[in-house]
């Protein structure tokens, strides 16, 4: 039987290695083009985007949706798994969460990169109006990264105080870790308090998470774009952040898995179970898919038409047909295969659904604002369409990218599998069979 | 501290020299919509011939109404409104032959570039078989305004007077007023340009002007001009008589040429609001284009750009198929 002190060693956060430096160099380049396109997005103004006048919100707004999307992760694995008591979700608890505080963290970021005054921003503090949907979003963003921050750190106050022992080599590391390990002694009382402190958060996430991605679908259902104007919107919403989400999720643990040779502890049986969660995910977006776009069809209302038809047919067709066919059915068929929820074949399959699913919020955004109810007449031809500029791409590029960076920041510092936890669920196996 | 005195006393001034002038205006009674028709008259006699909402032509001294000051009114002091007015406009599409001219000159008045339009002239034809009709389409103005609802910082706002204002000093850009907008009626500064800096008028949301980086502006009903007692730009510059402007309170409008009781003109003319299902209650109201004083083509008759514009109406391919063959 493997010791506790082997199990400390194996799940301790590792330096990087060669490829960790080229990985994290990598995603410093890129955030950093990002950063200086934004400086310079702020010195000329919106100037440098492709938005118009028609096409007002863009890439931005579609990569701040996506984020929000994706951090609904948390609250899934975190809660909704705990309370249907999965204990396979155990290995990818953290990760999840780390996934999750990352992708809330830079959906409040990208939501400023679209600000035509972000020097402005505080009005929202000094002159508030409650009955905006903005200021709706901006609430439970703030409410939701702080549990979000809460459920990564909490449960990880054993692990802290564990990591602070096992560092007395490098003092410094070692003082951060008692620093954020609070004392902890793992007296029964503390136990007592932290698990229910835990359990209370945790359940405290559901219904966050369901305000945060329908208050996120209501910044466009409350309007009367065509194409937006749907009651669907807010489940619509919340189907696809659990596509988006367990998709992220799964490309994050195949690579920390990889990466931190953790096979022993994130099996085969976890990709399969993720596998069949994200068929599942997927079914159910794609149900509220066909009520988005199929019952609009039947009906087929002179605005909807337009709309449909550059989605089906048009401007947007490859990234709709891309995004339903590629990333919602494709997926599902390949997925009920046993082959392919295999580490391997997931991981690829992972990626094409989080690419998908970034394009699917992108033609959410878009396409709708190109088909007001007046039509658009007397301005140059190119206010009729809408593409990213090359300052788009790179500070949209750069918001990806430094969600990557803060996700590898965490798996450095903090256990991806929980130490205790784990220790303990052995534990009890061991005396199980010791039983026997 | 001594500049904050003067200032003090400065606006205290300003609060006085408007509280007396609205009251002058009571005493003059429901004078500003009335005597818009007779602005150059005003400059010439002393007296001055006023239609009352009961109907009467009066005459009343020159010196007595309509002075509105000219003075700067603040973002603040724009929220109010101007007291008991109900702004409301009328645009008879039977007369409307695409002059440009209402767009042009608002322009100009709020120093807009070529493709910013705070009125914008739409050729709309409802299906193939339709005749086509010119369609002028400033801001709304709702009383239900789906701009200020989303609005997260109360940088655009109603007023009693009906009007609907954009104060850009207030604005962060987040455009979402823009999007709930059914009518396109909003435009946004998406960058800096150099008649932003000129500040030799101070800043007002009455004028929009200066106009500010990275906000939102739109039609504003030309209320400084509304204080002055005279029309707005658009309804000044038609040539056609196509935009009455009036005051639902005294159920007048006027295009600078006749003077209607605004009550019967859109009972029988059968006025519309443009996408009523909305709900959002426009104070634009629209006379059908039955009867046409023009031709359609008429609006035709200009130079190439004209036809660009409207290149994708049904009408308009026909027309510019059959014009090159």
């Amino acid at each position: 039987m493997t010791t506790r002190e082997e199990i400390i060693k194996k799940l301790a956060p590792k330096e990087f290695n060669k490829l960790g430096v080229i990985w994290v160099s990598l995603l410093c380049i890129v955030s950093l083009a990002g950063i200086i396109a934004y400086i310079d997005q702020i010195i000329r103004g919106l100037e440098v985007t492709n938005l118009r006048d028609y096409a007002i919100w863009g890439v931005y707004i579609s990569n701040f949706v996506f984020f929000v999307a994706t951090s609904f992760v948390g609250a899934f694995t975190a809660s909704i798994l705990r309370l249907s008591q999965k204990k396979w979700r155990t290995p990818l608890v953290r990760i999840a969460e780390m996934v999750a505080v990352s992708a809330i963290a830079m959906a409040g970021v990208a939501i400023i990169l679209d600000m035509g005054r972000p020097d402005r921003i505080h009005y929202l503090f000094i002159y508030p109006r409650l009955q905006s949907p903005i200021a709706w979003d901006i609430i439970i963003i703030t409410i939701y990264l702080a549990f979000s921050i809460m459920l990564l750190y909490i449960p990880n106050i054993p692990d802290f105080a564990i990591l602070k022992k096992h560092h007395q080599d490098k003092p410094f590391l070692s003082k951060v870790y008692g620093f954020l390990a609070i004392n902890w002694s793992g007296s029964a009382n503390q136990i007592k308090i932290h698990q229910k402190t835990i359990k209370v958060i945790a359940v405290t996430m559901i219904p966050l998470a369901l305000i945060l991605q329908s208050v996120d679908a209501w910044l466009f259902s409350t309007t009367y774009r065509i194409g937006w104007d749907s009651t669907n919107l807010g489940p619509y919403f919340i189907a696809g952040a659990f596509v988006a989400g367990t998709g992220a999720l799964i490309t994050a643990v195949y690579m920390v898995r990889k990466f931190n040779n953790l096979e022993e502890f994130i099996t085969e049986k976890h990709f399969d179970k993720l596998g069949r969660l994200l068929v599942f995910a997927c079914l159910v977006y794609l149900y509220f898919n066909m009520n988005e776009y199929l019952v609009p069809a039947f009906k087929s209302t002179q605005g909807e038409v337009e709309h449909l038809m550059a989605l089906f047919f048009g401007d947007y067709s490859l990234m709709f047909w891309f995004s339903v066919g590629g990333g919602l059915i494709l997926p599902s068929i390949l997925l009920m295969f046993r082959k392919m929820r295999k580490p391997f074949p997931m991981f690829i399959i992972a990626i094409l659904v989080v690419v998908t699913s970034w394009w699917k919020r992108y033609i959410i955004v878009s396409p709708a604002l190109l088909h007001p109810f007046m039509p658009i007449q007397g301005v140059p031809e190119e206010w009729n369409h809408y593409f990213p500029s090359l300052h788009e791409w790179l500070i949209t590029g750069g918001t990806l990218a430094l969600s990557m960076l803060i996700i590898t920041i965490f798996v450095r510092f903090i256990p991806v599998v929980p130490i205790q936890r784990t220790i303990d669920e052995m534990g009890i196996t061991e005396t199980e069979n010791d039983k026997n | 501290m001594e500049n904050n005195k003067t200032e003090k006393e400065t606006d205290r001034r300003k609060f006085l020299k408007l509280g007396l002038l609205s009251s002058v205006s009571v005493v003059a009674g429901t004078s500003l919509v009335s005597n818009l028709a007779s602005v150059d008259e005003k400059l010439q006699s002393e007296k001055i011939r006023l239609l009352t909402p009961e109907g009467k032509i009066v005459e009343v001294d020159a010196t007595n109404i309509n002075k509105y000051p000219e003075a700067h009114i603040t973002p603040t002091e724009s929220r109010k409104g101007i007291p008991n007015r109900k702004f409301v406009m009328v645009i008879d599409l039977a007369k409307c032959n695409n002059a440009r001219s209402c767009v042009e000159s608002c322009q100009k008045a709020h120093q807009l570039d070529y493709h910013d339009e705070f009125m914008k002239i739409l050729l709309i034809q409802n299906n193939e078989e339709d005749a086509p009709y010119w369609f002028p389409k400033p801001c709304f103005h709702c009383d239900e305004p789906p701009c200020v609802t989303v609005c997260p910082t109360g940088a655009t706002f109603k007023r009693d007077d009906n009007i609907v204002l954009v104060d850009n000093n207030r604005c962060i850009g987040c455009k979402f007023c823009i999007t709930s907008c059914p009518y396109s009626a909003r435009i946004f500064n998406w960058g800096h340009k150099a008649k932003f800096d000129n500040k030799d008028i101070p800043y007002s949301p009455e004028t929009g002007i200066p106009g500010t980086e990275g906000t939102v502006m739109k039609c504003d009903f030309c209320p400084d001009l509304l204080r002055q007692g005279e029309l707005p730009h658009c309804a000044k510059a038609c040539p056609m008589g196509v935009i009455y402007f009036g005051d639902k309170n005294e159920d007048i409008v006027t295009n600078g040429i006749e003077t209607l009781r605004f009550s019967k003109l859109i009972k029988d003319r059968v006025g519309y609001r443009h996408l009523e299902h909305l709900g959002t209650k426009p104070n634009v109201y629209y006379l059908p284009a039955v009867n046409r004083d023009f031709p359609l083509e008429r609006g035709l008759d200009k130079d190439e750009e004209i036809l660009e514009r409207y290149k994708n109406v049904p009408f308009i391919e026909e027309f510019i198929k059959s014009s090159k063959i």
